[in-house]
């Protein structure tokens, strides 16, 4: 049977003869030409107004599920406008898939009715939920840690050291040009940026007290803590993600070994001893770019610079950013955990955890940096 | 052959025993009212629909999944009622093949093996290195294999990897979850004939969650079948051939299973 391209196409042609409509159907009804099969359906339906329809689909030359679909649906409807359809001519193999197809239809799930702003109160309320719920599994998991903490502080050959100091490794040793470069670089803007300020107030010289000020008591620490967020906790997540995608966290659970133990401590151990250095590393480097820019904008010599600085902080000064460092690293691990334990099967679950997993971290680092700002203007440190 | 095994017409000692024991999560009950047996011994095919429940059973008697009633011994113990370190020496008597084999992917396979060596034996060296060998050898792997890293692996590989390290401590139970799953049908009859192999060499009790028919007739001693949250029929597979459960019907007498049956006589 020759067919040249014009065989292709789908058609439908309508005739009537006495009190039956037959519609023969010619070319390939397959999903390619939806569009025109679901035209050419509609068109049947629509000129179907005898009491009999015959669907003839001799000159089918094929037909897939997508056809047979629409044809099937399309009897259904007839019949549902009191019609009685019939196919005929259909091969063995086409009769087979027509049955198969069977229309049935799909019952829409009862749908609420939906208000965009009751949706978004609903969101709201939802976030806000969500969050409580998201502290309260901080808080607990916080407790789980201290508590494996300290069954390892009892059994001290149960303490992974190597683990630790490899996670060390990749926390701080490897961090550490990145927090030099940006800190120096931050420490270089906030100094030149005071400096055209003060200059208004002949007031150059206090762009010191200024610089060091601010990156000894929050600058370093908060830079330092979202660089780490980023860097660190973004790795926990994926890693403790994946490991949990392919049952590797559940291998160590069988084999009488405690995740906890095995991986996390370490890892949040590494974070509580490296980010007190690191924040340490960005302060020097925050004041050396601010004493390099004072010193190109400001006129400022090296000694006056560092004289003036002595003089300018306490003790105090650089113990609160100090202070407030570990409990950064806390927070920063504990958030990376939770979200990688939290990881399901797919690779879009990973993604979004990750994504949310060094959000949340630098949110609560802020939060925190906030609430340790009311806390020390309160004891006047 | 099998059957006149001497090990297995002995001892009757009932290493796992789970009674009325349901576990679901949120609203939904996967398992209620179960009571399961394995005997010393026995290589034990575990089947049922899929979503029936047969990992979260494997998963709960393992203790990853939390159970909401019933009890589980092990060796004679309530799980329930031991306390940490005893619970650690349960867990050491028993080895466990995932389905994906759950190899630790930033370890080779040599380093996998000798995992839970060095959690609870004390090894020299050169013992650890060759003791994990041994096992890497035994699963039939070749020892060039021992230094690669689990994603430079073949699918059958990984299985036999992830088999030496669930028997690097000489286990008496062995868990394995859809171990031929994905593995062409020689190497899953392989796999079938290293796992009887393996037992009679060491003894072992196999709990099998599959479904291959051919595992199920040609190594497998006792099956039972999982379904509508309970056990359906547990026996040799003329018990299950027997059965009345449809479902039970449907799968040993479908047509796949006639046709992998050997011919009656």
């Amino acid at each position: 049977m020759a067919q040249g391209t014009l065989g292709q196409e789908p058609l439908a042609v309508i005739d009537r003869a006495g009190d039956e409509v037959r519609a023969s159907l010619a070319g390939r009804w397959t999903a390619e030409h939806a569009a025109m099969i679901e035209t050419l359906a509609a068109d049947i339906l629509a000129e179907a107004d005898r009491r009999r329809v015959i669907i003839d689909l001799g000159r089918v030359s094929r037909i897939d599920t997508l056809g047979a679909w629409v044809l099937d649906r399309t009897r259904h409807e007839l019949g549902t406008k009191g019609l009685s359809a019939d196919f005929v001519g259909a091969s063995p193999e086409q009769r087979i898939l027509l049955n198969e197809v069977a229309y049935r239809g799909f019952q829409e799930q009862g749908g609420v009715r939906h208000t965009a702003f009751i949706d978004f109160l609903v969101d709201v309320g939802q976030s806000v939920a969500g969050a409580g719920r998201d502290f309260l599994g901080g808080v607990s998991f916080l407790g789980e840690l201290v508590s494996a903490f300290l069954r390892v502080l009892v059994r001290p050959h149960r303490f992974r050291a190597s683990a630790v100091v490899n996670q060390l490794e990749h926390v701080a040793y490897r961090g550490v040009p990145i927090i030099v470069l940006i800190s120096f670089l931050v420490g270089c803007i906030v100094a030149q940026q005071g400096i055209f300020q003060l200059v208004r107030f002949g007031a150059t010289a206090f762009v010191i007290d200024l610089i060091g000020i601010l990156v000894l008591r929050e600058l370093a620490v908060l830079l330092t803590s979202i660089m780490v967020a980023g860097r660190s906790g973004s790795a926990f997540t994926a890693e403790i993600g994946s490991m949990k995608m392919r049952e590797e966290i559940d291998a160590l659970r069988v084999m009488g070994l405690d995740p906890i133990e095995v991986l996390i401590l370490p890892r949040i151990l590494a974070l509580v001893i490296g980010l007190p250095i690191l924040t340490f590393i960005s302060s020097i480097a925050a004041l050396a770019g601010g004493g390099v820019t004072a010193w190109i904008y400001g006129d400022i010599s090296v000694d006056v610079f560092l004289s003036r600085l002595k003089g300018a902080v306490g003790l105090n000064t650089f113990l609160v950013g100090l202070i407030k460092a570990p409990f950064m690293a806390l927070v920063i691990g504990i958030i990376a955990t939770i979200e990688g334990l939290a990881v399901e099967g797919s690779a879009e679950s990973l993604g979004r955890h990750v994504t949310s997993s060094v959000v949340k971290a630098i949110f609560m680092v802020i939060v925190l940096d906030g609430l340790f700002a009311v806390f020390f203007a309160a004891i006047r440190y | 052959m099998l059957d006149s095994h001497p090990l297995r017409q002995r001892d009757r000692e009932a290493v796992i025993r789970v009674r009325d024991l349901e576990v679901g999560f949120g609203e939904r009950t996967i398992i209620k009212g179960l009571d399961l047996d394995v005997y010393r011994g026995e290589i034990l095919g575990f089947v049922g629909a899929s979503g029936q429940g047969k990992s979260v059973l494997t998963r709960t008697i393992l203790g990853l999944v939390p159970k909401r009633a019933g009890t589980i011994e092990v060796f004679g113990d309530n799980l329930d009622e031991l306390s940490a370190n005893v619970r650690r020496a349960t867990e050491r008597r028993w080895g466990v093949l995932f389905q994906q084999g759950a190899l630790f992917s930033a370890l080779t396979v040599k380093q996998n093996v000798q995992v839970p060596m060095r959690e609870y034996l004390t090894l020299s060296d050169r013992l650890l290195d060759e003791l994990a060998l041994l096992k890497i050898e035994m699963v039939g792997l070749k020892p060039d294999a021992a230094d690669k890293l689990p994603s430079e692996l073949s699918g059958g590989m990984i299985k036999r990897a992830a088999l030496a390290r669930a028997l690097a401590l000489d286990p008496e139970i062995l868990f394995l979850d859809e171990p031929t799953s994905g593995l062409d049908p020689i190497g899953a009859g392989d796999f079938d004939e290293l796992i009887a192999t393996l037992q009679r060499t060491l003894g072992l009790t196999v709990f099998m969650v599959t479904h291959d028919l051919d595992s199920l007739y040609s190594v497998c001693d006792r099956i039972a079948a999982l379904g509508e949250g309970k056990i359906l029929a547990a026996g040799t597979i003329e018990t299950m051939l027997a059965s009345d459960h449809p479902w039970v019907r449907a799968y040993f007498h479908g047509k796949r299973a006639r046709m992998i049956a050997p011919h009656e006589a």
